[in-house]
């Protein structure tokens, strides 16, 4: 990397077996004082970094559950400036490293240097944005970078040849899609993900986490031992659906047990 | 910046990883085919022979005395197998997914044209076809949904978001991003991520480089301007395009302004959005000030859309077209108007098009002509302006 910048996103990966559990969790689904509660529940539970989504209204990366959670944040009138305030929140209280997760729109609207200024000042260290493949991703990486941000790269099924130019400029982790088509919880992955990782690992040291599809512990060990971490997100943003302002003890139990997971690779 | 499928600072290609690989070899495929010959004259035989081009370039006489300013021409998309311009675009990106060597043709659709010319050319070149229809649209154009049924397509209504066009953009590109093997995203208008708006404009140039011919025919000079309407803007750039170097040809957008461009039910882009990133291009959007999509409105399900291509938003930043918002009423207005006039009822959307030509033609003198293209016909949408009037039709 030769990128230069300082954050916290590769603590994630420095622990016990060097193994990352990713959470991701839609901001002000149901409400902000929630998600604050959430975040500061799935960090003591040990989850290693989390993803916090600010919400679009056509998040087109999206299956159905984080839609969904999108639009209900959305009603419950979260904003960007919002999903600021939860960060300041969390902040008073964990060190986690935090990445947000969203859409080219909201950042580019709010303006690129205005957006990360704030990401430093609060200390977000990353942000992964579907919509902004390594074609494009100079125009938002520049300021990113400038405030000590870092942009996630994704790899997917379909990158083939594109896999190493991607990796190479990665920075914080990259992010590999396990599947093909929007996230959500899936049964089974039947991509050759380790080949994949394999071509990663043949250009960078930046860890590789699997996200899409990943819901239960057994996933969760076999993404793990394949990489350097696990990512998930609908089976989250589903707990969260189901059992609204109350979900805590839930996530307890379920961050705890994919945690586990990750651990015994 | 990727300087690859711009329009000065519009276009780009922010769409997913999962998608960049297919996008670069439907590009491939593409700079490759526009200049085989075997391959254009395929693609000429299907529009002469099967969609029935060249569309004819009517001149409207009474129209022409009634208005008392320029002569007024209409462009006969809707004459076109199918009834709209939008076949021009789908025999091309047909023939092209077929020569990739995929089976499957998919499409969003707002009123339900695009959707019944994709539709259509899957089962002439025997492929595969799932249609994303906004429920909203599904109600408003029902019968447009039996069209594509009939044709052999499946239909999903989205009940996402507004349940309208972007809504049915998002879940087709949602689908392609889940299978692309045997699968072409036969995107409808000039929108999207590049190759897309390129590929759209070339197939819907056909439009302008007859009407060119076709005036210069007629009247031994270029038209003093050319009129067309404006959703995501497929017709428009067809119908503009080969005039854009003739400087003195005047190039005329006209967008659905809803209930007004001071309330919040329009959906004219250029009057009321501000740059942004959606939908695969870099260009203008209604939004509010968190980059939020804006709920758009228009009594026209097919430019109920709440962005414009970018090769528009380019052309707007240049001077070199303008972009004018007409109201639900105008456009009804002037449907009723060519229907009563000419004999010609044309799409709701077309109607926004004539609407402009009805307030400016007295502007121009007899010796100047005012090309309007009629971007579809309007049987589809009959029920709906009969509601709009509030009068009921019973079965």
């Amino acid at each position: 990397m030769s990128k230069n910048i300082t954050n916290k996103i590769s603590k994630a990966f420095d622990n016990a077996n060097g193994k990352a559990f990713i959470a991701f969790i839609t901001a002000g689904d149901p409400d902000a004082d929630s998600t604050v509660k959430y975040i500061l529940e799935m960090a003591r539970t040990g989850a290693d970094l989390i993803e916090i989504g600010i919400p679009f209204s056509d998040p087109t990366a999206e299956g159905v559950v984080i839609q969904d959670a999108n639009i209900r944040a959305l009603k419950g009138g979260m904003t960007t400036d919002g999903v600021f305030d939860i960060v300041k929140r969390v902040r008073e209280e964990s060190d986690i490293p935090l990445c947000f997760m969203t859409y080219a729109n909201p950042v580019f609207h709010y303006g690129y240097d205005e957006f990360f200024s704030k990401c430093e000042k609060l200390g977000v260290d990353g942000i992964i944005v579907p919509d902004m493949p390594f074609e494009e991703k100079q125009e938002m990486e520049e300021p990113a970078n400038a405030h000590n941000i870092s942009v996630i790269s994704m790899v997917s099924p379909t990158s083939e040849e594109r896999i190493k130019n991607i990796a190479k400029d990665a920075d914080g982790f990259i992010y590999v899609v396990s599947s093909m088509g929007v996230t959500g919880v899936r049964s089974e992955i039947n991509t050759d993900l380790d080949s994949i990782i394999g071509h990663i690992r043949e250009v960078t040291d930046t860890p590789c986490a699997i996200g899409f599809g990943i819901s239960t512990p057994d996933q969760a060990k076999a993404m793990a031992a394949k990489s350097d971490g696990a990512i998930v997100g609908s089976a989250i943003v589903r707990i969260v659906a189901e059992h609204g302002k109350d979900a805590g003890k839930y996530l307890y139990d379920y961050v705890k047990s994919m945690k586990d997971a990750v651990l015994s690779v | 910046m990727n300087e690859k499928g711009r329009f000065g600072i519009h276009g780009g290609q922010y769409i997913s990883e999962t998608l960049m690989n297919e996008l670069i070899k439907l590009e491939e495929a593409y700079e490759h085919y526009k200049n085989d010959p075997e391959f254009n004259a395929e693609l000429t035989d299907l529009l002469n022979n099967y969609a029935g081009r060249p569309s004819l370039l009517y001149y409207a006489e009474k129209m022409t005395k009634d208005l008392g300013g320029a002569k007024i021409y209409l462009k006969r998309e809707d004459l076109n197998h199918t009834g709209s311009h939008k076949i021009n675009n789908v025999l091309g990106q047909a023939l092209l997914a077929k020569k990739m060597g995929k089976t499957r043709l998919i499409a969003e659709t707002g009123a339900g044209q695009h959707g019944v010319a994709t539709a259509t050319a899957a089962a002439l070149l025997d492929m595969e076809c799932e249609i994303f229809m906004g429920k909203e649209d599904t109600v408003r154009q029902a019968l447009n949904v039996y069209r594509m049924e009939l044709l052999g397509a499946k239909v999903n209504a989205v009940t996402t978001g507004t349940m309208t066009l972007k809504d049915a953009v998002n879940d087709a590109m949602r689908e392609w991003s889940g299978r692309v093997a045997d699968t072409h995203y036969c995107l409808g208008s000039v929108m999207g991520p590049h190759p897309f708006p390129t590929i759209v404009r070339d197939f819907q140039s056909v439009i302008s480089k007859e009407a060119r011919a076709q005036i210069l025919e007629a009247e031994g000079k270029l038209p003093a301007a050319v009129i067309a309407c404006v959703g995501g803007g497929s017709n428009s750039i067809g119908a503009f395009y080969n005039f854009i170097p003739d400087k003195e040809v005047e190039l005329i957008g006209c967008e659905a302004g809803g209930r007004g461009v001071d309330t919040p039910e329009t959906a004219a882009t250029i009057a009321t959005g501000s740059l942004g990133i959606f939908h695969g291009m870099k260009s203008y959007f209604c939004q509010d000030k968190y980059g939020q999509i804006a709920p758009v409105y228009s009594i026209s399900a097919g430019l109920d859309y709440p962005g414009i291509g970018p090769e528009h938003a380019y052309l707007h930043d240049i001077g070199r077209a303008k972009y004018v918002p007409v109201t639900d009423e105008e456009a009804v207005c002037a449907f009723e108007y060519l229907s009563k006039t000419e004999g010609i009822i044309p799409a709701i959307e077309s109607a926004h098009a004539v609407a402009q030509a009805i307030k400016i033609a007295k502007n121009y003198t007899p010796d100047q002509s005012i090309i309007i293209c009629i971007s579809g016909r309007g049987d589809k949408d009959v029920a709906a302006i009969a509601r709009y009037r509030g009068v009921d039709l019973h079965d």
